[in-house]
């Protein structure tokens, strides 16, 4: 454990230090933020609390606050005091910036010291970061807690798979943290490189930024011979960090010294009892750059009852079970189906009629976009067909900022529904199947 | 100029006997069909008898369908044929996107298909003394 001081308080001195930090943090945010502030004033919500069970009174968040907010309206701090920015992974229409003051870098640091501790990481480890380094949260984030741990930190971000694995070798790697998907490709890479990563030192990945199951954390720890940990996080509320499986591997604990978690029914916004699944709501704590209060985060999953084996006494969210939007994540980048329309709509030749369709191919999601052609289009000419599917698959690249297989199909081919549209088609389930 | 049918074709499992069941059930008679495909998809480029009511039949069959309008030419049945009428077409600048060639219901000589980036086309091969077919000669025209 990285911080026993906290990680493992009793639960007497984790409410007063959360009611304690929740005070300030809302009288912080009300003072500094006209977002927060009009949103209180507007329902006559007193900025203060006595218990944390007056934060259900509160307005809640959600991600068009942020993004109407573009970039810096829910910065609570004035920008000289911000030392990092971040954004996040593709969103509908807009992206939205997060800034971080030293301190906020400095505590999630901790945090995600603590992340790769709960995965067994000391000083002694050489750490692998494969998540993307840049704006997205996933490299810098586990970066910085590792170099905390004292790690060696191995700053390799993704792709060039054979390169991961002969660094994995070579350098003698035992953490490493990816998304569980390119975990199993940097497996299947060695494999056909005739390496067994099972020969390797590596002995734990810490894994996230896209769901996954429990078959897929099975075959990723044959795959590699190591203990696979379920990380969690999002920009918006920090980046990874934010909660993390233990070596119990049942339920992610969530740093409760740094943030609120509710679990609140998707339809009647009410908070539900530990234990009942609903949609993850977290207001942050000691967050300076930018305090949220009570953001949605559209995850579904539940509070595991009940004490942890590890000592640990923050309580623990369960795997992230679904979405209460049509968010799918793709190679650990978010992607709506409502970007695809809006790039559809810009480009003559194409209907903006689609179906986005997720399979497996081996392991790796796949994901393809099927997109009617115009019925007036010249259908003699295969160049203009080839030239336009280019574009289409370029445009959602560069919108979405991941690539996609884009499928011509016949004009009016796609089913029209009467009412909400069935815009994805996933086959995952069944390619695992087969 | 002669009509062709250009039909867009996804590629799956019986997808082209979709399309000659849709033909054969419009009572149209092909007498060429080429299929040029690509990782994608295909096209299928057809001449029969009725190329509008093919369209038609098609379209209605949930097809992406065109109309393209391309050369016919007899061929002479001796070497250097298709070089004289290439170099026809190439002397006036004209470039050819695709031929194939197909054979006349009585046989006496093969029928070749050009898609040639210029309406004059035509003309060009009539005077370089090629026997340029005109649409009668090879359907009927159900265009008015």
């Amino acid at each position: 454990m990285y911080q026993p001081e906290f990680e493992a308080m009793s639960s007497d001195a984790l409410e007063s230090l959360q009611v304690q930090r929740l005070q300030d943090m809302l009288a912080r945010t009300y003072e500094n933020v006209p977002l927060y502030r009009d949103k209180l004033d507007a329902a006559g919500i007193s900025p203060t609390i006595e218990a944390l069970s007056d934060l259900s009174r509160f307005p809640f968040t959600v991600k068009d606050d942020m993004r109407s907010a573009f970039p810096y309206g829910m910065f609570a701090v004035p920008l000289r005091e911000i030392v990092r920015v971040h954004s996040s992974s593709g969103t509908t229409g807009q992206i939205t910036v997060v800034g971080y003051t030293k301190r906020d870098i400095e505590n999630w640091a901790d945090m995600m010291a603590r992340t790769i501790a709960c995965a067994g990481g000391t000083a002694d480890d050489i750490v692998q970061v494969t998540y993307g380094y840049g704006l997205f949260t996933g490299g810098l984030g586990v970066h910085y807690g590792s170099e905390r741990l004292g790690c060696v930190t191995i700053p390799i971000s993704g792709g060039n798979t054979k390169r991961q694995v002969q660094v994995l070798k070579d350098f003698g790697t035992t953490i490493l943290a990816c998304t569980p998907s390119y975990a199993i490709l940097i497996a299947e890479t060695a494999q056909e490189m005739g390496l067994d990563i099972r020969d390797f030192s590596l002995k734990a990945g810490i894994f996230g930024a896209e769901p996954w199951s429990d078959n897929m954390r099975r075959q990723v720890e044959e795959l590699m011979g190591i203990k696979a940990i379920d990380i969690y996080g999002l920009s918006e509320v920090l980046g990874p960090g934010v909660a993390s499986e233990c070596s119990e591997q049942h339920g992610l604990h969530v740093n409760e010294d740094h943030f609120l978690i509710e679990i609140v029914d998707p339809d009647t916004l009410q908070p539900v009892p530990d234990g009942e699944y609903g949609e993850v709501v977290f207001t942050t704590l000691t967050k300076e750059g930018i305090p949220v209060i009570r953001y949605r985060t559209r995850d579904i999953s539940r509070i595991i009852p009940g004490a942890c084996s590890c000592g640990r006494t923050f309580r623990r969210m369960e795997r992230v079970t679904g979405r209460t939007d049509d968010m799918l994540i793709v190679r650990g980048v978010n992607v709506f189906p409502s970007q695809i329309e809006q790039v559809l709509t810009g480009i003559p030749g194409v209907a903006p009629h689609y179906q986005v369709v997720l399979s497996k191919r081996g392991s790796m999601d796949h994901v393809e976009v099927h997109v009617e052609v115009a019925p007036d289009t010249d259908f003699d000419e295969i160049r203009e067909l080839e030239s336009l599917r280019r574009q289409v698959a370029d445009e959602i690249a560069s919108a979405l900022a991941v690539s996609i297989d884009v499928k011509l199909v016949e004009p009016k081919s796609i089913e029209r529904s009467q009412g909400k549209a069935k815009r994805v088609l996933d086959l995952r389930a069944e390619n695992e199947g087969a | 100029m002669i009509e062709q049918v250009s039909v867009f074709l996804e590629n799956k499992p019986g997808h082209l006997a979709q399309l000659a069941r849709t033909l054969a059930d419009a009572g149209i008679n092909m007498r060429a069909l080429m299929v040029a495909d690509t990782e994608q998809f295909g096209v299928v480029r057809i001449i029969c008898d009725r190329p509008h009511a093919a369209k038609g039949a098609l379209e209605d069959a949930g097809f992406g369908v065109s109309i393209t309008r391309v050369v016919a030419v007899e061929m002479p049945d001796r070497p250097g044929g298709l070089a004289d009428v290439l170099e026809a077409l190439g002397a006036e600048g004209m470039n050819v996107e695709y031929a194939y060639a197909f054979v006349e219901p009585d046989a006496r000589a093969a029928v070749d298909i050009f898609k040639v980036d210029d309406e004059r086309a035509g003309a060009v091969l009539e005077r370089a003394g090629l026997k340029v077919l005109a649409a009668d000669a090879l359907y009927e025209q159900d265009s008015i």
